[in-house]
């Protein structure tokens, strides 16, 4: 007969988190970007007929990583949410705070329920809103808890990477071509400092555009459009004017620290560069470190991030 | 819907009990709905007015919903169910897309409808009936198509033109003789139009344009290109062009006889 052995509830936990963080960790990466007109969700996904993006309501959209039949639930549960509320009030009171709750009180109780193994899911719920003073982003780890995000998010396989890179070369105010090219950029990156090519067929991109005449924001971006918006912005067009000053400090600096040494592809040295860098920044692991400095000052708006890096240099 | 009834049935409009009803029940009734197709799509219109009894309840009710982007609806009948009705439907309808990722067909749409209709039979028999026109643009056959209903939900598809509410059947004689099958979408528009008038002419439930008030019938298209309602002032100059020929002709144009 075996005897049951005593579990800590620590060790619990510990064990359930590492379980769903493993099980996301295998998925490819969803990105999520604040442009002029709203919000940008990228996802990498081969699949036409299996979306990690989709509409929740006329302005929430939702992104999820990991399990597909596990968000596929989530993702129904807050359709049929969205439309109670829509329709048992009105179409206004139904929010992305409200929604992020309820996902937020799921995931809680699956994750600490002993009987249910936890979902492994990442999510984001977003809102966009008449300004973008007023979007609101919402990422939802497994465990329920709740994290309040601005300018850029990234979950899945490589998050803290992707999210490093995106943070230092995010700015207020990117064009909707802008944004898809950074959020490519940040998508075709290794774990081990390889590059990939993304292209159309292996991308799902959608956006929550508030210039929209219809009162559903939501709209994805296919086939001809999504192909037209890559190459306008690939980096080999040359026409790239973003705020190159800042993120360029940041690469020169970075060359010791990984996250930035890495993302210096964008700037003048275009592909060459880019493969020193790949080479040179190892540093992926270097990244696991600077996850934490980097995922708190998520927080903050990106320009002011930009200099945060370039601080560092001194 | 089926969700809805699971989870709170007292929020769908069949599951209510009736109220017991002595005499003559009153309120507000939407009246005439108009609808023709043209070559590139369908226009759907409807008059302004409801009433209650022998009172003009509102003279600026609106009667014509988009239903998704390549639907809408017309209600005649009892105006708050009505709305309701069409407000489940719209619900309805994005809620299946968002669902499964794709529209329902525009025969399934009709279908649906035609449900809803059924499972307001019992308040119809009271005298609180809701008697839509549906019409929308099909994506597989590339063509308008216009649905009409009576009372228990039966549904038929019309070809080239109907009407329904109090008005219908002086709308439809009208529609009939200024009809052509090689409309463009405003003279479809017009004839929609003048339809209404000819309706408001001979029934009293139903509203013509109301130039002093500037309250005009709500006139819609629905086309390849998805729903689109027609500004105030695009339906005024019609409405108005429509008056100054009644001025000469006050019964309207005149068909040949042969």
């Amino acid at each position: 007969m075996s005897t049951p052995f005593y579990v800590s509830p620590q060790q619990a936990m510990a064990d359930r988190a590492e379980y769903a963080r493993k099980g996301i960790a295998r998925g490819r990466s969803v990105v999520v970007l604040q442009y002029t007109d709203g919000v940008v969700f990228v996802a990498e996904n081969p699949s036409r007929a299996l979306h990690k993006v989709s509409e929740i309501y006329d302005r929430i959209a939702f992104a999820a990583v990991g399990k597909y039949n596990e968000f596929e639930n989530l993702r129904i549960g807050g359709v049929r949410y969205a439309d109670l509320r829509g329709y048992t009030y009105d179409r206004e009171d139904v929010t992305a705070r409200g929604l992020a709750n309820v996902y937020a009180q799921t995931l809680g109780t699956i994750f600490s329920s002993a009987a249910e193994k936890p979902y492994e899911v990442e999510l984001i719920v977003a809102e966009v809103g008449n300004a973008a003073e007023d979007d609101q982003i919402y990422r939802l780890p497994h465990d329920g808890s709740i994290v309040d995000e601005h300018g850029s998010v990234a979950v899945g396989g490589n998050a803290d990477q992707i999210s490093n890179y995106l943070d230092q070369r995010h700015r207020d105010g990117m064009t909707l071509g802008e944004a898809l090219r950074l959020a490519v950029d940040s998508l075709s990156r290794d774990n081990n400092g390889g590059e990939r090519t993304l292209t159309a067929e292996h991308l799902e991109v959608a956006t929550l555009d508030r210039t929209r005449p219809q009162q559903r924001k939501f709209k994805r971006i296919l086939g001809r459009q999504l192909s037209r918006l890559l190459e306008e912005n690939a980096p080999a067009g040359g026409a790239k004017p973003v705020a190159d000053a800042g993120a360029e400090e940041a690469s020169d600096a970075g060359g010791s620290a990984g996250p930035s040494g890495k993302g210096a592809k964008d700037n003048g040295a275009k592909d060459n560069g880019a493969k020193d860098n790949g080479t040179k920044g190892n540093g992926a692991k270097g990244n696991g470190v600077a996850r934490k400095g980097g995922s708190g000052a998520s927080g903050a708006d990106s320009p002011e991030e930009s200099g945060g890096s370039s601080d560092a240099k001194d | 819907m089926d969700f809805l009834g699971a989870h709170s049935p007292d929020l769908l409009p069949g599951n209510r009990p009736l109220p017991v009803v002595q005499g003559a029940f009153e309120a507000p009734h939407g009246t005439t709905i108009v609808a023709a197709s043209f070559p590139g799509g369908v226009v759907l219109a409807g008059d302004r007015r409801a009433t209650m009894g022998n009172v003009i309840a509102q003279r600026d009710i609106e009667k014509v919903f988009p239903a998704d982007e390549y639907s809408a609806v017309g209600i005649a009948g009892t105006a708050g169910l009505a709305v309701e009705m069409v407000k489940l439907f719209q619900l309805e309808l994005e809620h299946f897309e968002k669902v499964e990722g794709a529209q329902l067909s525009l025969e399934g749409k009709a279908n649906r409808l035609s449900t809803m209709i059924r499972g307001n039979l019992g308040m119809a028999m009271q005298g609180l009936a809701v008697v839509p026109l549906f019409a929308g643009w099909d994506v597989d056959r590339q063509k308008g198509r216009i649905f009409s209903y009576d009372v228990t939900g039966g549904r038929s598809e019309e070809h080239g033109f109907t009407a329904t509410g109090s008005g219908s059947v002086y709308a439809r004689g009208a529609l009939k003789k200024l009809y052509r099958h090689d409309f463009s979408e405003n003279q479809a528009a017009t004839a929609v139009v003048q339809a209404l008038y000819d309706a408001a002419d001979d029934d009293a439930a139903t509203g013509g344009p109301d130039l002093i008030r500037r309250i005009y019938p709500i006139v819609t298209v629905i086309t390849e290109d998805g729903f689109r309602r027609f500004t105030e002032a695009e339906v005024s100059e019609i409405a108005r062009a429509i008056h100054e020929g009644r001025l000469e002709l006050p019964d309207g144009p005149r068909a040949e006889l042969l």
